[in-house]
C-alpha cells in the first residue's frame, strides 16, 4: 500500500471562516484512510508550478474526507480560495509525520492564528484529555472554537487586543493548566515560549513547523530546517519528511 | 505501443524521460507513486566527494512560470551514495546517471574515480550549479573552464561522460563545443537560469542565498533555443531539459535537437507527469507513423 499519493479529490464544502481564512472539505477516501493528525497535504492550484502545503485539520475516515483550514497568504492560496464546492481538487497526501500521540495523557495544545487548524485532529483523538489554548489577533480572527469544544477539549482563547477571551498571550493561559505533554503550532515567538513552558514543567513538547516547500516528499530538499542530532551536531533536516512535527529539543531555535 | 527507446553515448534508455538531477533525490520518494522503471533513467541528486550540508532556508520559492531554488548541493557524499543508495537504485530497472559536483578539479576527479567501479551507467558533470560559491559554475561559464574541467575529468572517467551546461553564458554553443572537444560523450542542457525574488515588506530576497536557480515551464523557449543553437555546432548527443511539462514540450525539445530529455520541476506540479508525457509521446508516434524518436531529433525546419 502506498504511504501517500496524488489523487483528484472532490471539494464537498468550501466555506469562508473569516476575512482571509477558508475551510475546505475534500472527498478523497483513499487518502483519508491513511492520514493521521499533524500530517499535511500538497494542494495543486491551477496555474501554479508549486503545490501549496496545507496542514490537515480534520480526518473523517467514514465520510472519506479530509478537512483543510487555510489562510490566504499570497497568490497561490488566493487562487486556491477561489475554488467552489463541487470543484475537483488535485491533492498529494498524507505527507510528513503526525504528532506522536499518547491518548492517555493530559495534553496541552497551543495554537496561534493559522497554527490552530493542525491541532484540531489531535483534539478529536484526545477528547477530554485535551486542553486547547488558542491565540488570535482579535475577535474577528477567532476560528474553530466550537470545533475544539465539540471534540471534548477544554478551550481557552486569548486575543492580542483583548476583544475576545484573555487579553494577552496563549502561554499565559496555559500556565494555569496541568498537562503531561504539549503539542504546538504557530508563530516562532509563541513556539519558543511554549517550549520554555514545557521545559519548566519537564514534559515533552512537539512543535509543527512550516517552511517554503517544493516536492513535499523529501526528494528536492527545499524545505530545510536546522536540527540538532543525538550527538548535538547541527544539520539541515526537512520539514516535509522529517516533520512537520518535531520534538522541540531537536530544533535549533 | 510505440518504441520509445533512445541511445545516448552508447547507453540505451527504455524511453527518453530522465528525471533531472536535484528534483528526484535518489528515487525512493517517487517510487511510492510508480515503479521507477517507467522512467528511461534517473539523474541523481548532485553528489560531491564529501557530505555537504546545503544552504540555510528558505531554499525555494515560486516565481511566475516556475520556481527558484538554492538548495546548495546538500548531499551525503559519494561514499554514502555508493553504499546506501546505489545498491537499491540499481535494482529498479532504470538507467542511473550520477551527477557529480565539486569545489575543485581534484574533487570531481576523485568522485568520478570512486564511481568508475560501480554500476552507474553514466556520469553527468555538474559545472552549472548556480547556488554554491564554489560548486561548479565557475567552471561552466567560460570556454576555458568547460574545456579544462571536462578534459581533466575525462582522464579519470571510465563511464560515458555527459556535461551539464549552464545557460548563464553569452554563447552556449561555444560551451557545447568546448565540452565536445575536451572529450565529453554527451551534453545535457540547460541547468537553471539565475534569478531572484524580493519580499516587498521586508525588502529581503525571499531565497536566503539571495539568488537562486530559476526552473519551470517559463524556461522552455530559452532551453529550446539553446539546444537548437548547440545542436548545430556539436556532433555528440544532447539531452534536452528546461521547462518540459507536457508531451508536446517533449516533442519540441526533440525537434530542437535533443536525443533524450530530462524532466524536473514539473514533478513538483504533478508527480505523475513522466507517465503522462511518455503516453503522449507514444500516441504521437503511433499517429504519425514514427518508428523511432531519433527521427524527431533535430527535425525542426527553420525558416
Amino acid at each position: 500500500m502506498k504511504r501517500y499519493d496524488s489523487v483528484l479529490g472532490s471539494l464537498r464544502r468550501a466555506d469562508r471562516l473569516t476575512a482571509d481564512v477558508y475551510d475546505f472539505v475534500v472527498e478523497c477516501p483513499q487518502l483519508a484512510a491513511l492520514a493521521v493528525p499533524g500530517q499535511f497535504a500538497q494542494l495543486y492550484v491551477p496555474g501554479h508550478t508549486l503545490r501549496r502545503p496545507i496542514s490537515i485539520c480534520g480526518i473523517d475516515r467514514q465520510a472519506g474526507t479530509l478537512r483543510f483550514v487555510f489562510q490566504v497568504r499570497g497568490q497561490g492560496t488566493a487562487d486556491l480560495a477561489r475554488l467552489q464546492a463541487g470543484d475537483q481538487l488535485e491533492l498529494l497526501a498524507p505527507l510528513g509525520n503526525g504528532f506522536p500521540l499518547d491518548k492517555g495523557k493530559r495534553t496541552l495544545l497551543v495554537g496561534g492564528g493559522i497554527g490552530v487548524p493542525p491541532l484540531l485532529g489531535l483534539a478529536a483523538e484526545l477528547g477530554e484529555n485535551a486542553v486547547a489554548a488558542l491565540g488570535f489577533r482579535n475577535r474577528d480572527a477567532v476560528i474553530l472554537e466550537q470545533d475544539f469544544q465539540a471534540a471534548g477539549a477544554k478551550v481557552l482563547i486569548a486575543t492580542d487586543d483583548g476583544s475576545y477571551g484573555h487579553h494577552g498571550l496563549v502561554t499565559q493561559l496555559a500556565e494555569g493548566e496541568e498537562f503531561q505533554q504539549v503539542c504546538a503550532c504557530g508563530p516562532l515567538p509563541m513556539l519558543k515560549a511554549v517550549k520554555a513552558l514545557a521545559e519548566q514543567r519537564g514534559v515533552p513538547c512537539y512543535v509543527s513547523l512550516e517552511e517554503r516547500m517544493a516536492c513535499g516528499i523529501g526528494a528536492c530538499l527545499g524545505c530545510a530546517v536546522a536540527l540538532r542530532g543525538e550527538d548535538g551536531a547541527e544539520y539541515f533536516g526537512h520539514v516535509c519528511k522529517d516533520g512537520p512535527v518535531f520534538d522541540s529539543r531537536r530544533v535549533v531555535w | 505501443m510505440a518504441d520509445l527507446r533512445v541511445t545516448v553515448a552508447g547507453v540505451e534508455f527504455q524511453n527518453p524521460l530522465i528525471a533531472a538531477s536535484g528534483t528526484f533525490g535518489f528515487g525512493r520518494e517517487y517510487n511510492e507513486f510508480y515503479p521507477l522503471s517507467v522512467l528511461g533513467g534517473i539523474s541523481c541528486k548532485g553528489i560531491t566527494i564529501k557530505e555537504r550540508p546545503g544552504n540555510p532556508p528558505p531554499r525555494v520559492t515560486e516565481a511566475p512560470g516556475g520556481m527558484l531554488n538554492a538548495v546548495g548541493l546538500q548531499n551525503p557524499g559519494v561514499d554514502h551514495f555508493i553504499q546506501h543508495d546505489l545498491p537499491w537504485l540499481s535494482k529498479q530497472g532504470t538507467k542511473i546517471i550520477a551527477n557529480v559536483a565539486g569545489n575543485a578539479p581534484e574533487d570531481y576527479c576523485a568522485t568520478v574515480e570512486k564511481l568508475n567501479d560501480t554500476c552507474v551507467d553514466m556520469i553527468e558533470l555538474n559545472i552549472s550549479c548556480p547556488n554554491v560559491k564554489q560548486g561548479g559554475v565557475q567552471f561552466g561559464t567560460t570556454t576555458e573552464g568547460v574545456y579544462g574541467i571536462t578534459s581533466q575529468v575525462r582522464k579519470h572517467c571510465k563511464k560515458p561522460l555527459m556535461v551539464k551546461l549552464s545557460p548563464n553564458v553569452t554563447d552556449i554553443a561555444e560551451m557545447a563545443v568546448a565540452a565536445e572537444s575536451a572529450g565529453a560523450d554527451a551534453i545535457s542542457m540547460i541547468n537553471t537560469l539565475t534569478g531572484m525574488r524580493i519580499d516587498i515588506r521586508t525588502r529581503r530576497p525571499i531565497i536566503k542565498n539571495n539568488t537562486g536557480g530559476f526552473s519551470g515551464p517559463a524556461l522552455l523557449p530559452i532551453a529550446l533555443r539553446m539546444v537548437w543553437q548547440a545542436s548545430q555546432k556539436v556532433k555528440i548527443p544532447i539531452v534536452g531539459l528546461g521547462g518540459i511539462s507536457t508531451w508536446q514540450d517533449a516533442v519540441e525539445m526533440l525537434l530542437a535537437g535533443a536525443t533524450a530529455l530530462q524532466i524536473g520541476t514539473v514533478l513538483f506540479t504533478d508527480p505523475y507527469a513522466p507517465i503522462k508525457i511518455a503516453e503522449g509521446l507514444a500516441q504521437f508516434m503511433d499517429e504519425n507513423g514514427i518508428q523511432s524518436l531519433s527521427e524527431l531529433t533535430g527535425g525542426v525546419k527553420p525558416w
